[in-house]
């Protein structure tokens, strides 16, 4: 018997099946539709197999092709690191004195040394470089013991004040106040004196009294004009740039109870490469000056010009 | 609900096996519009990437070319850099608003004659009546049993389609690379492995979806048939059958015999249906398989021509016109019903949008300064008391040739300038550069303004130093310390 029904308004075999008199017509899907929908499934279970997808007690399945989105990264690090062991190579092998006069090498070199020193140098000198006070500003042009790419190079390597480095950069200045070396009277004449040689103060009797102290105590490291000393770190005190503030205070209580910044040898921590690359990114950032034989104080340029001719900023 | 009654007896079928369509060779007005369309078609698709334009030396010379690699898209005398892609946006829109416009005003032309499915669909239906005879032949051919003869035959014919499907493939590609090069490469092996991959991909889908999936992909795979049916109402041009006029089928001879008893045109040949190439029965009416090739229409015109009656039993028509016709009133010339609110408002649409990008493209200008500054620090202290500030600027140069460029304060007073390739005392109110031809210069730039400088805007401006000029300004400010802030 056959009791197929066709629907009447469309002349189209329904399924027989009836809800509250609503009929579903039977128009066929086609085959190839479902032999599609079976594609799926058999993928999804290769796909099982393969990709580790069945989450068990402690882990999931590892899948055959032990595909992980670690492993992905751990592969795609190795491959950018094989990417840049040729240029590193190329960094390494050039004396950091040649450095700028290959700029694709120095542009990669700032690259580097940007990523390491958010790593390694801006909990003290600041995302920017900009330093803090006690902690120096590496964007100017003003530089303790030098701002050439190989000064830099050998501040970074070996440190300041460092124990435990031979040839870290070493200075003390005395504690003139705080040691009895001077009366505190004098302290404030000489910090008078130095705030006038930058023109934060106008020369005056204190002022007066000060420079005799200043050129029979201080003149010997920061210069009898009281530009600085780089041999020794020595700050150009006739500049605009106080590391430690530049109030008549300030000054005095540095006089008093000197300052001794450290900073680590870093030698032991990073590799010379990197150490290279961040040499030139502090280099990069405005302040770098070029390579000249470091002036020693008495050969530095008459008033006007801050900076050591030699050493000027670029 | 009721349970469903057993249905005894009854094999329901729930899928269906495609069932060959086998059009039959067919000469008129339409099938040569199709050809036409075809020849064009096909011919811009293959022609255009070969086609030569000369932008000077520092730029490719292939008219039609998307150069991912290197980020510009060229087409003629226009090029796109990747920031103006809302070009491209634009066009796309303009391509999908033409589609609502077409449909609106010729219903699925789109389908019938354009669309690369129904083209490449078109082409292989020739390769089978080339290798395999017309209709007829086919069916015999796809019905008898597998033997040495038909499986030559069969293969033979895959391989033509495989052939125009690479063929289909290996243009594609072309478009993304300098053509003449690329295909030395890729016939030499060192091409990039995206090439090969691409034409693998491109010749399988063609192969597959206009060898054997054909009419399905109108029917079950694309969803513009289904989003037209929301989109044609009364006013739309489909391909009509027009039943009152055809209706009661008889043929010439059973109309002999029954002078007496009314008959309609239609003579029940079937040649509308033998002639479809997505297999439907027009004289059901509309349907979501008719693409609108109008094939039916040649094919009943000619018939009509030879049993001696008038010709457009089946014809372009809208509902309402046929409604009109029915009711015994003229039709409607075409070019009327084209002319309908909705089609002008697509138009209107459609011409605004294009006006629009014309404008954008013709005032746009091949210049142009970004300024980024220096956020941390914002300012610096130089050891001399004046300030400085730092910005990374870009010069960007879109003309194919290197040109000369100045950079420019503008207000500042006393400020200085420098780049980080020169030295300070270099430092003037200008800087010099000249930028590649079709290329973004980035500069670092430092300015160093008098000590005691306060707070305040500027400008930057660039200016080309050539004989053809323009420039472009970008407001800046100045950071400085507050007043009685010392320097570190």
């Amino acid at each position: 018997m056959d009791n197929r029904k066709i629907d009447d308004a469309t002349g189209v075999e329904t399924v027989g099946h009836e809800w509250d008199g609503i009929e579903e017509l039977n128009n066929p899907l086609p085959r190839w539709w479902l032999w599609t929908f079976y594609a799926t499934i058999a993928f999804s279970v290769a796909y099982c197999v393969v990709y580790p997808a069945i989450p068990m007690l402690s882990k999931g399945t590892d899948g055959a092709w032990k595909w992980s989105s670690r492993g992905a990264l751990a592969a795609e690090m190795s491959k950018a690191e094989q990417g840049r062991a040729a240029t590193l190579a190329a960094i390494a092998a050039t004396p950091i004195e040649a450095l700028p006069e290959k700029p694709q090498l120095m542009q990669a070199a700032v690259a580097g040394g940007r990523a390491a020193f958010r790593v390694n140098c801006v909990q003290c000198h600041g995302a920017g470089a900009a330093g803090f006070k006690g902690y120096p500003n590496l964007n100017d042009d003003d530089w303790l013991w030098g701002g050439d790419l190989r000064t830099i190079e050998t501040t970074i390597t070996h440190g300041i004040r460092f124990p435990g480095d031979d040839q870290t950069r070493q200075s003390q200045m005395p504690n003139f106040g705080k040691d009895g070396l001077l009366p505190a009277a004098s302290v404030s004449d000489v910090a008078s004196y130095v705030l006038t040689l930058s023109g934060k103060e106008q020369p005056g009797a204190a002022s007066q009294r000060g420079a005799a102290t200043f050129a029979a105590n201080c003149a010997v490291c920061h210069g009898p004009e009281g530009k600085g000393g780089r041999q020794f770190g020595a700050p150009n005190l006739a500049d605009a740039i106080w590391l430690y503030g530049g109030t008549h205070a300030d000054v005095a209580a540095s006089v008093t109870s000197a300052h001794a910044g450290v900073m680590p040898a870093w030698a032991h921590r990073l590799d010379p490469v990197t150490i290279k690359m961040l040499a030139a990114y502090v280099h990069s950032l405005g302040g770098g000056e070029k390579f000249a034989p470091v002036p020693t104080p008495e050969e530095s340029t008459p008033a006007g010009g801050a900076a050591p001719a030699a050493a000027a900023p670029r | 609900m009721r349970n469903p009654e057993p249905m005894q007896g009854v094999q329901q079928q729930w899928y269906e096996k495609r069932r060959g369509v086998f059009p039959r060779q067919i000469d008129g007005t339409f099938r040569r519009l199709k050809w036409a369309i075809m020849v064009i078609t096909l011919g811009i698709y293959y022609v255009t990437p070969w086609l030569r334009w000369n932008r000077g030396p520092y730029a490719p010379d292939q008219a039609v070319l998307i150069d991912l690699a290197n980020r510009r898209f060229y087409m003629f005398s226009i090029e796109i850099w990747p920031q103006e892609f809302y070009f491209v946006a634009g066009l796309l829109i303009m391509a999908g608003i033409g589609l609502f416009l077409v449909t609106s005003a010729v219903g699925r032309a789109w389908c019938g004659y354009a669309c690369p499915q129904t083209v490449w669909t078109d082409l292989f239906q020739h390769v089978d009546r080339l290798v395999d005879g017309d209709r007829n032949a086919q069916i015999r051919l796809q019905n008898a049993p597998w033997s040495g003869s038909k499986l030559a035959r069969r293969l033979f014919k895959w391989s033509i389609y495989l052939v125009i499907s690479f063929w289909t493939g290996g243009a594609w590609i072309m478009y993304f690379a300098d053509a003449p090069t690329l295909v030395r490469e890729f016939w030499s092996g060192t091409a990039d492995p995206v090439a090969y991959g691409a034409v693998a991909v491109l010749t399988g889908t063609t192969f597959w979806l206009g060898g054997f999936m054909r009419e399905q992909v109108c029917i079950y795979m694309c969803p513009w048939p289904r989003i037209q049916t929301a989109m044609l109402d009364e006013k739309s041009l489909i391909v009509t059958y027009k039943d009152w006029r055809g209706e009661p089928r008889a043929s010439v001879k059973a109309a002999q015999k029954q002078p007496a008893a009314a008959f309609g045109d239609c003579i029940d040949c079937n040649q509308c249906v033998a002639v479809c190439p997505t297999g439907i029965d027009i004289r059901e009416g509309a349907q979501v398989g008719c693409i609108t090739c109008a094939l039916c229409i040649d094919a009943c015109d000619r018939v009509m021509g030879q049993v001696g009656r008038p010709r457009g039993l089946i014809d372009y028509a809208t509902l309402e016109d046929a409604a009109r016709e029915k009711a015994g009133n003229p039709p409607t010339p075409h070019w009327k019903l084209i002319w309908h609110p909705r089609t002008l408002v697509y138009l209107g649409l459609w011409s605004a949008i294009g006006c629009a990008l014309l404008f954008a493209l013709g005032t746009r200008t091949h210049i142009d300064l970004a300024v980024q500054k220096d956020r941390n620090p914002p300012y610096m202290v130089l050891s001399d008391g004046k300030v400085r500030n730092a910005w990374t600027v870009k010069l960007k140069n879109m003309e194919n040739r290197p040109r000369p460029m100045v950079v420019a304060l503008k207000g500042l007073p006393g400020a200085v300038m420098w780049t980080d390739a020169m030295s300070q005392q270099d430092a003037a109110r200008s800087v010099h550069a000249t930028v590649a031809a079709d290329a973004i210069l980035p500069l670092r730039i430092y300015v160093a303004a008098p000590a005691g400088t306060g707070e305040q805007s500027f400008a930057l401006i660039l200016k080309a130093t050539d004989r053809e000029g323009g420039g472009d300004l970008e407001k800046a400010r100045f950071d400085a310390p507050n007043e009685g802030e010392q320097g570190q």
